[in-house]
């Protein structure tokens, strides 16, 4: 952490004195590579994934299949392409159910205070009370595997996160002077969280937002090394694990490759939100 | 101090009722009968019927659910479908193997995580620092099945120090148990540890930064004394409620690291029970998981107190 946000023009906004930062520069670009990845698996990729060439299988990355290909012959860097796009929407939708349902919770609970912000809160507690991978196969077992039941899975438990996470940002806003002073002057509570309160947390969520992303993945890859995610054919960086499992002896780059995709995704995320904490809270660096 | 531990036992009650509720509420919906399904594909309405009358399964739901957990109070969890045995039998069994695991990974994460956290943290900004947060913001993006995957072709299938799984029962000896229990234990250890490490920093940093840290150098105690007896015994809050919420994650991960090494405990009996639609099972191991966690969450509430002795006055 090199250059101290305090060098920046005050002039500059806060994406451009993020990317002066490095964890956010790095965690940046990874992330734009994996999702880029994604992207392109839409309308390209250099193998089709649903094709099973078995003449082909578990062949080591060579120039014709630069990450090789697995026990049905299917090429792993298109597979790791598809899947990115499967784990990123999982995590996204995630993030973004946590977020559109915890946040006005939190807020909720913040502008109101007293009985409505105890039961919420101690509702917040029951959930964080479940392990959340327990819950989550609870989910999909009832409901059945699939995608979408572990978007909802993973989203209800992201839902207290952002829940909590909002409700202490508000509550040390409301009695600051300007809040003080939209209040006097006759505005109402749903108003001012609107006007003033969201802006202003918007920074602390938008780091929960990244690590929230990059749980979600992991929690995603878990579940569906269980079988309880993405169903086959739809290829998912769990599921490639699951079926690299009883191969590795003989093929272990099937197991190294999705784990890779893996981590380099989650250590991106993390970064990016490193990056935005520290461009927020320099004094946190430049301190003795 | 005692009322706040009073609030805090009543809020874990509660907690535990509604916990109730709802896992036994979500598992009503379940699809498939339980009866019907122990019985096979061609058994007669009557014998299903029969088997349904037996399990109770013809009672009125607020029956059931009151007879469920009344039996939950006498820790008579009900009878397995599937096992037939008293599911009391099957967790007490099962957790011999998740309970030592458990236990196992806590210790080991504990012991990584604060020594690397206090190192990183006397030596702030200098190249160490930089390796030992490196290392951690890699341990925390590594999913853990991922990693037992790799402990396993290396100390498992390369070395041979250790079986690749499964699991030979206490009954075989402390060593060969404890040597099945190896490579699960620091799989779920690490990305723990490595999120502990970064914690444990975090907050000496924040302590180092006071005024008696200070006062502790300038009265010429060492370094070292500060650090270790001053800073790291008023850094232990956050660590201690960070331990805490791991020890939930701990349990929940036995789950997909005992499907790993095929360990016949907690995780894996829930597992197959869902598979098997063996609702009683289910509904069993999770009650005793959610109130393993309250019961966790509420001792370090109460450790709150051994560490910091000014709250033991407050009420």
């Amino acid at each position: 952490m090199s250059n101290p946000a305090a060098s920046a023009p005050a002039s500059s906004g806060f994406l451009a004195r993020a990317f002066r930062n490095r964890s956010f520069a790095i965690g940046f670009a990874v992330t734009a590579i994996v999702a880029a990845m994604a992207l392109v698996s839409f309308f390209w990729t250099p193998y089709d994934v649903t094709k099973l060439i078995v003449a082909d299988r578990m062949q080591p990355p060579s120039s014709a299949h630069w990450l090789g290909t697995d026990h049905f012959g299917r090429d792993m860097l298109s597979m790791i392409m598809v899947g990115a796009r499967n784990s990123i929407a999982v995590a996204l939708v995630a993030v973004g159910i946590g977020m559109g349902i915890g946040v006005p919770l939190g807020c909720w609970a913040a502008a109101r205070g007293g009985i409505v912000d105890e039961v919420l809160m101690r509702f917040n507690d029951l959930v964080f009370a479940f392990p959340a991978l327990l819950s989550a196969i609870m989910i999909t077992a009832v409901f059945g595997p699939g995608s979408v039941n572990a978007i909802i899975a993973i989203g209800i438990f992201n839902i207290p996160v952002f829940a909590r996470v909002s409700r202490a940002g508000a509550l040390a806003l409301w009695p600051r002077e300007f809040i003080l002073a939209s209040r006097a002057a006759g505005k109402g509570k749903a108003l001012i969280t609107v006007e003033h309160i969201l802006p202003n947390i918007a920074n602390l969520l938008l780091v929960q937002g990244t690590i929230q992303f990059a749980l979600g993945i992991l929690a995603e890859a878990g579940l569906s090394y269980v079988g309880l995610g993405a169903q086959p054919p739809m290829p998912s960086w769990g599921r490639m694990l699951f079926d690299a499992q009883t191969r590795m002896i003989v093929a272990p780059y099937l197991a190294i490759v999705p784990g890779m995709a893996i981590v380099v995704t989650v250590l991106g995320l993390n970064l990016i939100g490193d990056g935005i904490s520290d461009t927020l809270d320099p004094k946190l660096r430049r301190r003795p | 101090m005692t009322a706040y531990l009073a609030k805090r036992l009543l809020i874990g009650l509660a907690t535990l009722v509604v916990a109730s509720v709802v896992v036994f509420a979500v598992l009503e919906i379940l699809p498939g009968d339980p009866a019907r399904l122990m019985l096979g594909m061609n058994a007669t309405e009557d014998a299903v019927l029969a088997l349904r009358n037996e399990l109770g399964l013809n009672q009125g739901i607020v029956m059931r659910y009151l007879t469920w957990t009344g039996g939950l109070l006498s820790l008579d969890f009900g009878r397995s479908y599937t096992y037939s045995v008293p599911v009391i039998e099957l967790i007490r069994e099962r957790s011999a193997v998740s309970l030592p695991l458990a236990l196992i990974a806590l210790a080991l994460s504990t012991a990584i995580a604060i020594p690397v956290g206090v190192f990183s943290a006397a030596r702030r900004g200098r190249p160490a620092d930089t390796v030992a947060m490196g290392a951690s913001q890699l341990g925390v993006a590594v999913p853990n099945f991922w990693f037992a995957l790799l402990l396993v072709y290396v100390f498992a299938v390369w070395l041979r120090l250790v079986p690749a799984g499964g699991f030979p029962g206490w009954g075989a000896g402390l060593w060969p148990a404890l040597k099945a229990l190896i490579l699960p234990a620091v799989a779920l250890a690490l990305p723990q540890a490595a999120i502990l490490a970064r914690v444990t920093r975090s907050a000496l940093l924040d302590v180092l930064g006071e005024d008696f840290i200070r006062t502790a150098r300038a009265k010429g105690l060492p370094r070292r004394t500060v650090l270790w007896r001053h800073a790291l015994r008023n850094a232990m809050l956050p660590v201690v409620t960070i331990m805490g919420l791991q020890f939930a994650f701990l349990l929940a991960g036995t789950i997909i690291i005992e499907n790993v090494f095929y360990l016949p405990g907690l995780g894996r009996l829930v597992f197959q029970a869902i598979n098997q639609r063996d609702l009683i099972v289910v509904e069993g191991v999770v009650m005793l998981l959610v109130a393993t966690v309250i019961v966790v969450n509420l001792l370090v509430d109460l450790s709150y107190a051994i560490v910091d002795p000014r709250l033991r006055h407050r009420t």
